[in-house]
């Protein structure tokens, strides 16, 4: 009866294990169970055509005749021939300039447009975070250009860009700053331009309340003691305020790199068959349905999302973000 | 060195008073406590003093010179606050070598600083930690290291350990007063509304009310002469009884004060008489609460374990030369033995 009562310590320790790796299982299943109807959608909506894509561009396929598509490798990407004369032709997608030309527009673009709606984005943020009256109005107002859909926006600007009814021309003319009326959104030297100039009118707002959510998590005491420590407002914001909203500013720079990478309705609504301006979505786009090279723009698109997911696992490599705001 | 003097010192938020109009004088190497209820202004004169709030009329002036317009790193003070406010993104090195280091300061000369005022406060480990991967106790003494390493003339503190438990707060305060002692050329000024914290460490004390001074004095001269209810209320604990109408008439006053520590139990000849209502053993005292018939029970302090027990009768007296009186608006009018026995 006695060694009843006495517990060996072995055993007791091998059931608690016991126990807690059962707790673990059960934990872990019912995870699984509530993750599975997100999965289950994430792959019928995104996963599918994702699979489907890659399928076609390792095919044939035509817009007209998906369903007799042939396999046929990587010939879509790259393939080539060497000619009696000793001479190889490459042909493909990785072999086509105009491919190569929509990849270098379209990083162009979405350099110059992040970095711009990010410094942009970055004074408005701090301006809207300082105490004046009729604060609450302007953050509100100035959300307005990302709340109007991009093809409206972009009609709209079109208009104003126009070269012959556009507001632009006319008020530069009057300025006396341009000479005569300037194409812009047809011209090349300017076409880039005119999509980088709307596309931070529309999204520099965005960026500027993911900073600023941001910033108000900044405890204002700091800037208290800051104070008394005498430090220079400038080496304030560098010093105290930059790392502080980093892990903010990261994700919104993520969330906008994502967008400007795949940039497609701006472009295909402002400056058309433009070829400055012809981004990788827009070249896909083109093959996918105009050209009637279906299985080409399937390649396309592939690459597309293949650069953006190496882009992307680059920048969180070396910008070590981690989505729970730490270091 | 520094001393201080506020003159006709206000402050308004918009239309709203908070500080109107305070004076005073605090010594060079003093240790002023601010105590006073929530809300009378403690806080925004600290930070009048600071320079974080800009004084709306008088005059502040350190060692004779006029600081109402210097900017807060320029009038030779440093700050502890109640939240700590420490530099979330940078090691308790760093937090405290900041300002010196932006200062253009030796780097040789701030390293040696900083490392000595960790010593002092006991942080030596914890150097290379960040805030968060601190107690609060730890990062309270981090926000005092940060002060120290300023070298400054006159040390604010703002409610530094209202977030700390029982036990660290009083470990703390003993360091706050150690502090004050080996910074003996330092003023300090300390903001609470624990007046605990205020007896144990302050040179002098001045008391708050509603954004005025309500008294200003030793910690002794307080409690044995406050010169309103007010202030005879808020020092001592338990709580001042007070006693008005036909308790006070005898005394000449329209209200009188008593401290639990001045009514003796006296079976035979008491003055009052009253039932004990409940009583609180400390161990080393004993509180007995005793109804005789006033708006509040009177409570009365009895040396070691109180053999009353509730709904007992008990006969008390207070002691002679003890009894504070008041006038009708609560200023003081001396203390005085009964015009008459009972
Ligand atoms: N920035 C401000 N704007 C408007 N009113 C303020 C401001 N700061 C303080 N007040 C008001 O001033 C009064 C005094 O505030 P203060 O913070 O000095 O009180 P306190 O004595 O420190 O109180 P506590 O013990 O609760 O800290 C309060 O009524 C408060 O509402
Ligand atoms: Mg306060």
């Amino acid at each position: 009866m006695t060694d009843l009562t006495v517990a060996d310590p072995a055993t007791a320790l091998a059931s608690r294990r016991h126990i807690n790796s059962d707790l673990r299982a059960q934990r872990v299943r019912s995870a699984w169970v509530f993750l599975a109807p997100t999965l289950l959608v994430l792959a019928l909506v995104a996963g599918w055509p994702l699979v489907r894509t890659i399928y076609f561009s390792l095919t044939n396929a035509s817009l007209t005749n998906l369903a007799g598509a042939e396999f046929i490798g990587f010939d879509n990407y790259l393939t080539w021939i060497t000619l009696k004369s000793g001479r190889t032709i490459y042909r493909g997608l990785l072999a086509d300039p105009a491919w190569w030309n929509a990849v270098w527009n379209t990083l162009k673009f979405t350099l110059i447009s992040v970095s711009v709606e990010t410094v942009l984005g970055l004074v408005v943020a701090l301006v809207l975070n300082a105490h004046f009256p009729g604060r609450g109005l302007v953050r509100a107002a100035i959300l307005i250009p990302w709340a109007i859909p991009t093809i409206v926006s972009a009609k709209m600007w079109a208009w104003m860009l126009n070269d012959q009814f556009g507001i632009l021309n006319d008020i530069l003319l009057g300025l006396g700053l341009i000479g005569q009326k300037v194409a812009w959104t047809a011209n090349p030297d300017t076409a880039m331009v005119a999509v980088l100039i709307v596309d931070v009118w529309k999204t520099t707002p965005f960026m500027a309340l993911l900073i600023l959510a941001g910033l108000q998590m900044v405890p204002g005491d700091i800037y208290e003691a800051a104070k008394i420590d005498g430090i220079h407002p400038v080496k304030v914001f560098w010093r105290l305020t930059l790392p502080l909203i980093r892990p903010a500013l990261m994700v919104a720079v993520i969330f906008r790199m994502l967008d400007a990478l795949r940039i497609f309705d701006l472009i295909y609504v402002l400056t058309p068959n433009n070829a400055q301006t012809k981004t990788m979505s827009v070249l896909a786009r083109e093959n996918l349905f105009d050209f009637d090279k279906f299985a080409y723009g399937a390649a396309a698109s592939t690459m597309l999302f293949l650069i953006i997911a190496g882009i992307t696992v680059l920048y969180m490599w070396f910008g070590r973000v981690n989505f729970e705001g730490e270091r | 060195m520094a001393e201080l003097q506020l003159r006709d010192i206000r402050k308004s938020f918009g239309a709203y008073e908070v500080i109107k109009g305070v004076s005073m004088d605090i010594k060079a190497g003093e240790f002023m406590v601010f105590v006073g209820p929530s809300g009378c202004g403690k806080s925004t004169l600290l930070r009048l003093i600071a320079g974080l709030e800009e004084i709306t009329s008088g005059t502040l002036s350190f060692d004779g010179r006029v600081v109402n317009h210097l900017v807060p790193s320029k009038r030779g003070i440093a700050m502890v606050f109640q939240s700590y406010a420490l530099y979330p993104h940078m090691t308790v090195f760093e937090n405290m070598a900041f300002g010196m280091q932006l200062a253009g300061k030796d780097k040789q000369r701030c390293r040696k600083r900083v490392e000595a005022a960790a010593e002092m406060l006991q942080l030596t480990p914890y150097l290379k930690r960040l805030p968060r991967q601190l107690s609060g106790g730890q990062r309270q003494r981090v926000a005092i290291g940060r002060a120290i390493v300023r070298d400054p003339t006159v040390f604010l503190f703002d409610e530094p350990l209202s977030n700390l438990d029982a036990a660290l707060r009083v470990a703390t305060r003993i360091e706050i007063a150690r502090l004050h002692r080996s910074m003996h050329n330092t003023t300090m000024i300390y903001v609470t509304h624990d007046q605990v914290e205020a007896m144990t460490l302050a040179d002098r004390i001045c008391v708050l009310r509603d954004g005025r001074v309500e008294q200003i004095g030793t910690p002794l001269e307080l409690y044995e002469h406050p010169n309103s209810t007010f202030v005879a209320g808020f020092i001592g604990s338990p709580k001042m009884n007070f006693l008005s109408e036909t308790f006070a008439m005898p005394f000449d006053a329209d209200t009188i004060g008593i401290r639990a520590e001045h009514l003796v139990i006296d079976q035979e000849g008491g003055l009052w008489v009253g039932n004990v209502v409940h009583s609180e053993m400390l161990g080393s005292d004993s509180y007995i609460h005793l109804d005789i018939g006033a708006a509040e029970p009177l409570i009365v302090r009895e040396g070691g374990t109180s053999s009353h027990k509730p709904g007992e009768t008990v006969r008390i007296s207070p002691v002679a030369g003890q009894i504070h009186r008041f006038d009708a608006a609560g200023r003081s009018i001396g203390r005085t033995e009964m015009r008459g026995a009972a």
